[in-house]
């Protein structure tokens, strides 16, 4: 067995590795946001009455859902800086815009099917009580049926939160210098590639465990 | 739009010996390969896995736990990296040698291969938990009044039972592995995913070759939620909610 040598964490490569999670922590937030609305809207349209929009919508979630992040990643990075450059000029780095764009259209998949068994987990009887006080359809789902699904589904949002969180590092494919793609530049300009990985490997675990024990406390909260 | 297909840039020849189209299904052949063996890793591990923790041994099922809370809280390329470049260096200096005398691609197969195994068998081991404690409590106490040893009560009433009734969240497991074979591109696995670069690169017709990948990628999803569908019928359990 061979020593190991952390003396590549230098505070250099310290402030390299925070602008890093920075940038991973800004791909997940604009994920989860992103996600959420367009999630929603996609589990109101797959469940919606008209079959044109809940097949469009079926054929998003399940195009997504079949297609490694990494693919998605990939094919946006491919298609996105040429479609921007002909919508508008930019200055923004194309790499993170694509990943962010590429990430929420991906997520919003993942979020569509969560949301969608949220709001089947609302009983009917709310939905007519919303329609019987004269509420529109949109309104009783918006004021009644939404917000209950929402606070069901809380748990399960924030597990895929914490999943969507790792999953960040996966812009290492189109280098985007993340938390992740930072650590094992570092590592490989070092040549201590094996420290840094399990540097990173030790942060992702503090932040994901952290962040899941929450969830539990959260979960028993609610259970009670 | 004017943009123009080209779909025969596929019979166009790579290098002598190959087309673009022999590139395209050498990598979904790697990557079936990878999935199916680490499918059959992941599936023994997470079983055993699955079972220590619904033991009355408490340390079995703390070790089980902490397995699973350690390989759930780590991101899936981050794990690779360590079994491609960690693992090594811990290992007994004659197998070191060996690992390194092998050809890179089939160094970063075999441990890709076993990074994708041991992480999808935290998630088999959660299925495996959730099969054996959705049972009713009475079958393992009816069995072990029966007089069979715990190891029997799992082998013949706790098991076969829960196996069944675990068919469908293990199709989505098998559905995730596939997928995330394609992070094994990373440490260097040409499988289908790092051929969508290649033939990219090569060819220059960036629409056609991710279109041609993921098309791919669907295959391998229909493929494997057919086989499934058999399993399923095969395995279904009279008396439940949706056997006809």
């Amino acid at each position: 067995m061979q020593e190991l040598d952390f003396s590549s964490l230098t505070p250099q490569a310290i402030a390299t590795l925070w602008s890093g999670m920075l940038i991973s922590l800004q791909v997940a937030a604009t994920a989860l946001g992103v996600g959420l609305v367009w999630g929603t809207v996609l589990a109101m349209m797959r469940l919606s009455r008209f079959r044109v929009l809940s097949f469009l919508a079926a054929t998003y979630i399940n195009l997504f859902r079949s297609i490694p992040l990494a693919m998605v990643l990939l094919s946006f990075y491919l298609i996105v800086p040429q479609l921007l450059r002909s919508l508008f000029d930019t200055s923004m780095d194309t790499r993170l815009l694509s990943a962010l764009v590429g990430f929420a259209l991906f997520e919003s998949a993942y979020f569509a099917e969560i949301m969608r068994a949220g709001i089947q987990s609302v009983s009917k009887g709310q939905l007519a009580a919303a329609v019987a006080l004269g509420m529109k359809p949109l309104q009783a789902m918006r004021l009644v049926v939404l917000p209950q699904a929402f606070r069901n589904m809380l748990p399960l949002l924030l597990t895929q939160l914490i999943l969507l969180f790792q999953d960040t590092s996966l812009v290492y494919v189109i280098s985007l210098t993340d938390f992740f793609t930072s650590a094992s530049g570092i590592g490989e300009r070092d040549g201590r590639l094996e420290e840094m990985m399990i540097v990173a490997a030790v942060v992702y675990f503090v932040i994901c465990f952290t962040t899941s024990r929450l969830v539990k406390l959260l979960q028993a909260r609610q259970a009670a | 739009m004017n943009y123009t297909w080209q779909w025969d840039v596929f019979l166009q020849a790579a290098n002598p010996r190959e087309t673009y189209l022999d590139w395209l299904i050498a990598g979904m052949w790697t990557t079936i390969k990878m999935g199916c063996l680490a499918w059959v890793l992941a599936f023994c591990i997470g079983s055993i896995l699955g079972v220590m923790r619904t033991l009355p041994n408490r340390l079995a099922g703390a070790i089980a736990a902490t397995y699973v809370e350690v390989v759930r809280n780590i991101p899936l390329i981050v794990q690779l990296f360590m079994w491609y470049y960690v693992m090594p260096r811990f290992l007994p200096e004659a197998w070191r040698m060996w690992m390194f005398a092998q050809p890179p691609a089939t160094t970063a197969f075999v441990t890709a291969t076993l990074g994708l195994g041991f992480f999808t068998a935290a998630r088999v081991c959660e299925q495996v938990r959730a099969g054996i404690n959705a049972l009713p409590r009475g079958q393992l106490n009816a069995a072990l009044a029966m007089g069979l040893t715990l190891p029997q009560a799992y082998r013949h009433v706790l098991l076969p039972v829960a196996y069944r009734m675990m068919v469908p969240p293990m199709t989505s497991e098998m559905l995730s592995i596939f997928k995330n074979s394609s992070i094994a591109a990373t440490v260097g696995v040409i499988e289908l995913f790092a051929r969508a670069r290649q033939l990219n690169d090569y060819t220059a017709r960036g629409y056609e070759s991710f279109i041609a990948v993921i098309a791919c990628y669907l295959i391998i999803n229909v493929l494997v939620i057919g086989l499934m569908t058999l399993v399923e019928r095969r395995a279904r359990l009279p008396g439940f909610v949706g056997s006809h």
